[in-house]
C-alpha cells in the first residue's frame, strides 16, 4: 500500500508555490480575486481549506501560531486547526494575540491591533461580493475588470428603501485602495473598520472556490455606503460581563428558558487579558473591582 | 457567575474515539477485511476510484472501511491522499478499441461485429430479494467460452467509417490536455476540462441532469452507441528511455451516446458523440457522463443554452460532491458572531416596525 | 544526473530555505521600498546573484515560464542551472514570460514587450526581477502606495536610470501592470503596481 508520508505543513512544495506565486500577485492587485489550484486538503471544503493553505504556504520554523474562529481560540474547527499545524510543521501555538506572528481566523478580526510584524489569514467561504447579486462568474468578473459596481450599490439602495438601512450585517462589501469590491469574508461590520490601514498583512483564502486575495499593510479599506446613508457599526449595547468592556465585539448567552442573556466578548483573548489586568463585568467570579461604561 | 465553556480539544478526542468504536460495530462480529470489501462490494469501490479521481482498489476499499460505507467521505479520503502525490507526468491516451471486452452492448444496430456481449450485469435480473445471499454459499461457477481472438471494433467507428457521425477531434501535442487540479478553472471551459469535471462528479448529480435533458431540459435525442466494460493497457512514456513503458492494465467503462445530429450549408449532417468514461464497471455514471457531456456541447455546436444541464458554469460549479458536502455541511460549525450581526440587525428593524406602527399614521407619511 | 556535479547547488535545505526566502520576497512585496534580507542557502550560476538565485529556487517551476535577458543568457550557465534545479521553460518571447530574469538591467526591453495582465486577469502579467548595484546607496526616492505608511524613501543604484519614470505607467494600467523586485546581492526590494514614484524632492 501507498503509506502517505507528508511534508512539513502537509503541502508539498509544488503547491506552495504555487500558491506563494498567488499571494504575491495578490499582494500586488489589492482586493483583486487571484485564481489559484487549490488543493484537496484533509479537512473538509466550507471548513478553512482556503485559509489553511495560505497558512501552510507562509508559515516557517519560527512562526508562532494562533488559530481563531468566532473570535475565540477554544471553538472546535479552531482546536482541530491549530492542531494540524502544530503537528505537520511543528509551530509553537499560543492564544495571544500580541505574541502570534501568523493568525489564522474565521469570522472575526481581533480587538487588539495588529502590528507590523504580523499576517492575518482569513478563511473565506465566498470570495466573490457580487455572487448573490449575480451567480456568474463570467458576469462578475467583467464587473470587476470594468470597476463596473453599480449592481452593489442598486442592492445596497434597495435595502434602505425596504427597511431604513443597509440590510447587510456581516460580509459587508468594501472597497480597497479605491479599486476593487471585495468582500471580508462573514465577519460582523463591526470589525470592518479594523482592515483600513491595518500594519499587519492581510491574506484571504477561500480553497473551495479557488481564490486568494489581499490587502497589504497601510491600505485604504472603505466600507461601501451613501452619504445619507453612513456605514456605522454594530454592537449590543451593553459591556461585557466577563470583563466589563464597553468596546468589544459581543456574543450574547441565553442563560435559561425563560428569556434570560448576556453578553460577553466574542474576542477570548481579548477578554482573558483584560480580566487578567483586573477588569471585571457583571457576572465575573471575582468582586466588581471597576465597571467600566462608556 | 459565568464561566465560558473550555475543553473542545478533549471533546474532539472522545468524539473521534466514539467514532472508531462505532465503526467497528458490535466486537463479536468478525471484522471487514479490505479484500472483502473490495472483492464483494466492487462497484463501491469503483465509484470510488472513479469520483476519488485515483486507480486504487487496496486504498479505495481502505478509504470506504473508514468511512463506514459512507462513499463520499470515501472519495474524500482519496481526493486528500492524492492531493499530496508527485506527479511524474500524464500517462499516454488509452486506446478502448483495443479493450479486452468483458461486456458490450449497442442500442443501436440489432447485430454487430463481436456481438452483443452482456457480461456480468444487473440489466434483466428481476430485482426479487435474494433469501440464499443471505446465508452464503457460492454460487454457481459462470459460464466459459472462447475469449474473442481479435480486438471488438467499436460501434462508433463503424458509423465514423461511413462519416455518419463527427469525427474525434485530433489531438493537439502543442496544447497539453487540461488538468483542473493544477489550474484553476475558468469559463469558458474546454471539453476537456468539463470531461475532466464529469469523470469526477457525483454521480447522482449527474444522473439527475443527464435525466432533465431526456425530459425536455435541453433535449439531445441519445441513441446507447456502445457500452463497454473491460481491460486496457496504460502506458507511459519516459522520456529517459524514448519509448511508451507498459505500466499495467485498469478496468474501464465507456459509453459513447449518438446524440441528434447537426448540419449546415457546408457540412453533411452527421450524429454528435457524447462521451463518458469511469475506472471499473460504472455504467449508470458513463451513460449519465456521456448525457451531460453532449449538453453542455451547446455552446460549441451553436445550441441556445436554455436548460440547467447545457449551462457549463452551473454543472461544473456544482458537479463535485467532496466540495458540495463540504460546503453544505460547513453549516454546522459555529456561526454565533454572523448569527448575532443578523440578530441585532433584525431586531433593530422589527423596533422601528413597531415603532412606526404604533406612531399616528399623518405622522408615518410624512416621514417617507 | 550528472549535470548536477557541474552546477552551483540548489537550496540545502529547500523547504526551510524556500520558506524563509518566500518570506522575504512577500514581505518585500507587501511592503514596497523596504529592503529584505534572504537568508544565502543556495549556489549561484554567473552572472546570478545570490538573491535572484533564491527567489527562483522559491518561486520556479514547469508552470513557470522563463525571460532571460541577453546578459543572463550570455553563457547557458543560468539556463542549465534553472532548467535543473526549477524544470521551469525559458521562451524566447518576453510576453509569454511568468517571470523575466535581469542581469544587465541598462538595456532593459521597452516595458510593454513583457506581459501586463488583462483587464480580467491582471494576475497574468509578467514580475521582472532586476539585478540592481545597490540597495543601501544611490539616489533617495519616494514611494507612496499600498503597504507603504504615508511615505518611504528607497536609496538604490540602478541602471537604467529612468526605470522608476518608466514604472509610472502602471498608474495608468492599473489594475494591470509589472511588478518589480530588485536585487542586489542577497538584499531585495519590491515595487509592486501600486507604489507610486518620485524622486526625493524632486
Amino acid at each position: 500500500m501507498n503509506a502517505p508520508a507528508y511534508n512539513f505543513a502537509y503541502l508539498d512544495e509544488q503547491t506552495k508555490r504555487m500558491i506563494r506565486r498567488a499571494i504575491l500577485k495578490a499582494i500586488a492587485v489589492p482586493g483583486y480575486q487571484v485564481p489559484f489550484a487549490s488543493r484537496e486538503m484533509p479537512m473538509p471544503y466550507g471548513w478553512g481549506t482556503g485559509g489553511v493553505q495560505v497558512t501552510a504556504a507562509i508559515l516557517g520554523r519560527d512562526d508562532v501560531l494562533k488559530v481563531i474562529d468566532q473570535g475565540s481560540d477554544d471553538t472546535t474547527n479552531a482546536i482541530s486547526i491549530r492542531k494540524f499545524f502544530a503537528k505537520t510543521a511543528g509551530v509553537a501555538t499560543t492564544t495571544s494575540t500580541a505574541d502570534a506572528t501568523v493568525i489564522q481566523t474565521r469570522h472575526r478580526i481581533p480587538e487588539a491591533s495588529l502590528h507590523a510584524g504580523q499576517v492575518l489569514v482569513y478563511q473565506v467561504p465566498i470570495p466573490e461580493p457580487l455572487r448573490f447579486l449575480e451567480p456568474r462568474e463570467t458576469e462578475t468578473r467583467r464587473m470587476h475588470a470594468l470597476g463596473e459596481y453599480g449592481l452593489m450599490h442598486v442592492k445596497l439602495y434597495e435595502d434602505i428603501a425596504r427597511f431604513g438601512h443597509i440590510a447587510t450585517s456581516y460580509a459587508y462589501p468594501v472597497k480597497v485602495n479605491a479599486r476593487y469590491v471585495m468582500d471580508p469574508s462573514p465577519t460582523p461590520k463591526f470589525d470592518n473598520p479594523k482592515m483600513d490601514n491595518c500594519a499587519a498583512l492581510q491574506l484571504f483564502g477561500a480553497g473551495r472556490e479557488k481564490r486568494i486575495y489581499a490587502i497589504p499593510p497601510y491600505t485604504s479599506v472603505v466600507s461601501l455606503d451613501f452619504e445619507d446613508h453612513p456605514f456605522n457599526r454594530y454592537r449590543h449595547d451593553a459591556p461585557c460581563a466577563l470583563c466589563g468592556a464597553n468596546d468589544s465585539y459581543l456574543d450574547e448567552i441565553v442563560t435559561d428558558d425563560k428569556g434570560s442573556r448576556m453578553f460577553v466578548c466574542s474576542d477570548t483573548d481579548f477578554c482573558e487579558t483584560r480580566q487578567a489586568q483586573g477588569h471585571r463585568g457583571s457576572e465575573s467570579a471575582a468582586p466588581h473591582e471597576e465597571m467600566v461604561h462608556g | 457567575m459565568y464561566v465560558a465553556v473550555k475543553g473542545g480539544e478533549r471533546a474532539i478526542e472522545n468524539a473521534h474515539r466514539l467514532l472508531a468504536h462505532e465503526r467497528r460495530g458490535d466486537r463479536d462480529v468478525p471484522e471487514l477485511s479490505l479484500d472483502q470489501i473490495s472483492e464483494q462490494l466492487s462497484l463501491g469501490v469503483d465509484r470510488v476510484m472513479t469520483e476519488g479521481s485515483l486507480y486504487d482498489r487496496e486504498l479505495a476499499a481502505l478509504a470506504i472501511k473508514q468511512a463506514r460505507g459512507d462513499l463520499i467521505e470515501a472519495i474524500f479520503l482519496v481526493r486528500a491522499f492524492r492531493a499530496t502525490l508527485p506527479r511524474f507526468g500524464a500517462t499516454e491516451p488509452v486506446d478502448t478499441g483495443k479493450m479486452q471486452v468483458r461486456r458490450r452492448i449497442s442500442s443501436t444496430f440489432k447485430d454487430i461485429p463481436g456481438g452483443q456481449i452482456l457480461g456480468p450485469t444487473f440489466d434483466y435480473t428481476h430485482r426479487l430479494l435474494d433469501p440464499q445471499l443471505a446465508e452464503g454459499g457460492a454460487p454457481e461457477l459462470p459460464a466459459q467460452s472462447e475469449a474473442p481472438s481479435a480486438t471488438i471494433l467499436r460501434v462508433i467507428d463503424i458509423l465514423g467509417r461511413d462519416g455518419l457521425i463527427e469525427s474525434s477531434p485530433p489531438a493537439d501535442d502543442d496544447k497539453p490536455v487540461g488538468d483542473l487540479t493544477r489550474e484553476a478553472l475558468s469559463f469558458p471551459a474546454d471539453r476537456d476540462l468539463r470531461l475532466q469535471n464529469l469523470a469526477r462528479a457525483d454521480e447522482g448529480f449527474l444522473l439527475a441532469l443527464g435525466y432533465s435533458s431526456q425530459r425536455g431540459y435541453g433535449r439531445n435525442h441519445p441513441f446507447a452507441g456502445e457500452i463497454r466494460l473491460g481491460e486496457v493497457e496504460v502506458e507511459f512514456m519516459a522520456e529517459d528511455v524514448g519509448f511508451a513503458v507498459p505500466l499495467g492494465s485498469i478496468t474501464l467503462t465507456e459509453c459513447q451516446m449518438v446524440t441528434q445530429f447537426k448540419g449546415s450549408a457546408a457540412q453533411a449532417p452527421c450524429f454528435t458523440r457524447g462521451y463518458g468514461l469511469a475506472f471499473g464497471q460504472s455504467e449508470r455514471k458513463t451513460m449519465s457522463m456521456a448525457l451531460v457531456d453532449r449538453t453542455l456541447r451547446a455552446r460549441e455546436l451553436g445550441e441556445e443554452v436554455l436548460a440547467p444541464a447545457q449551462d457549463e458554469e452551473f454543472v461544473m460549479s456544482h458537479s463535485d460532491n467532496v466540495q458540495a458536502t463540504g460546503f453544505v455541511e460547513h453549516l454546522k460549525l459555529p456561526h454565533y458572531v454572523d448569527f448575532q450581526s443578523e440578530l441585532g440587525l433584525l431586531r433593530k428593524l422589527r423596533k422601528e416596525f413597531t415603532e412606526a406602527a404604533e406612531a399616528p399614521a399623518p405622522l408615518q407619511e410624512a416621514a417617507e | 544526473m550528472t549535470l548536477s556535479a557541474e552546477l552551483p547547488a540548489g537550496f540545502a535545505d529547500r523547504v526551510i530555505l524556500a520558506q524563509s526566502s518566500f518570506r522575504a520576497v512577500m514581505d518585500a512585496m507587501a511592503r514596497p521600498g523596504s529592503v529584505q534580507r534572504i537568508i544565502a542557502g543556495a549556489g549561484a550560476p554567473r552572472p546570478m546573484m545570490p538573491g535572484t538565485a533564491a527567489i527562483a529556487l522559491t518561486l520556479f517551476d514547469h508552470d513557470t515560464p522563463l525571460w532571460l535577458d541577453p546578459a543572463m543568457s550570455a553563457t547557458p550557465d543560468a539556463a542549465k542551472w534553472l532548467k535543473f534545479h526549477t524544470s521551469a521553460p525559458v521562451v524566447s518571447d518576453p510576453v509569454a514570460s511568468a517571470f523575466a530574469l535581469i542581469a544587465e538591467p541598462a538595456p532593459l526591453p521597452a516595458l510593454d514587450r513583457f506581459a501586463f495582465g488583462t483587464p480580467e486577469y491582471p494576475d497574468r502579467s509578467t514580475t521582472l526581477i532586476l539585478q540592481v548595484d545597490s540597495l543601501t546607496d544611490g539616489p533617495a526616492v519616494e514611494l507612496r502606495g499600498a503597504g507603504i505608511d504615508g511615505v518611504t524613501i528607497l536609496r538604490a543604484t540602478i541602471k537604467p536610470s529612468d526605470l522608476f519614470e518608466r514604472l509610472s505607467i502602471n498608474a495608468t494600467l492599473f489594475p494591470c501592470g509589472i511588478d518589480v523586485v530588485l536585487v542586489a546581492g542577497n538584499a531585495i526590494a519590491a515595487i509592486p503596481r501600486t507604489t507610486r514614484l518620485a524622486a526625493k524632492g524632486g
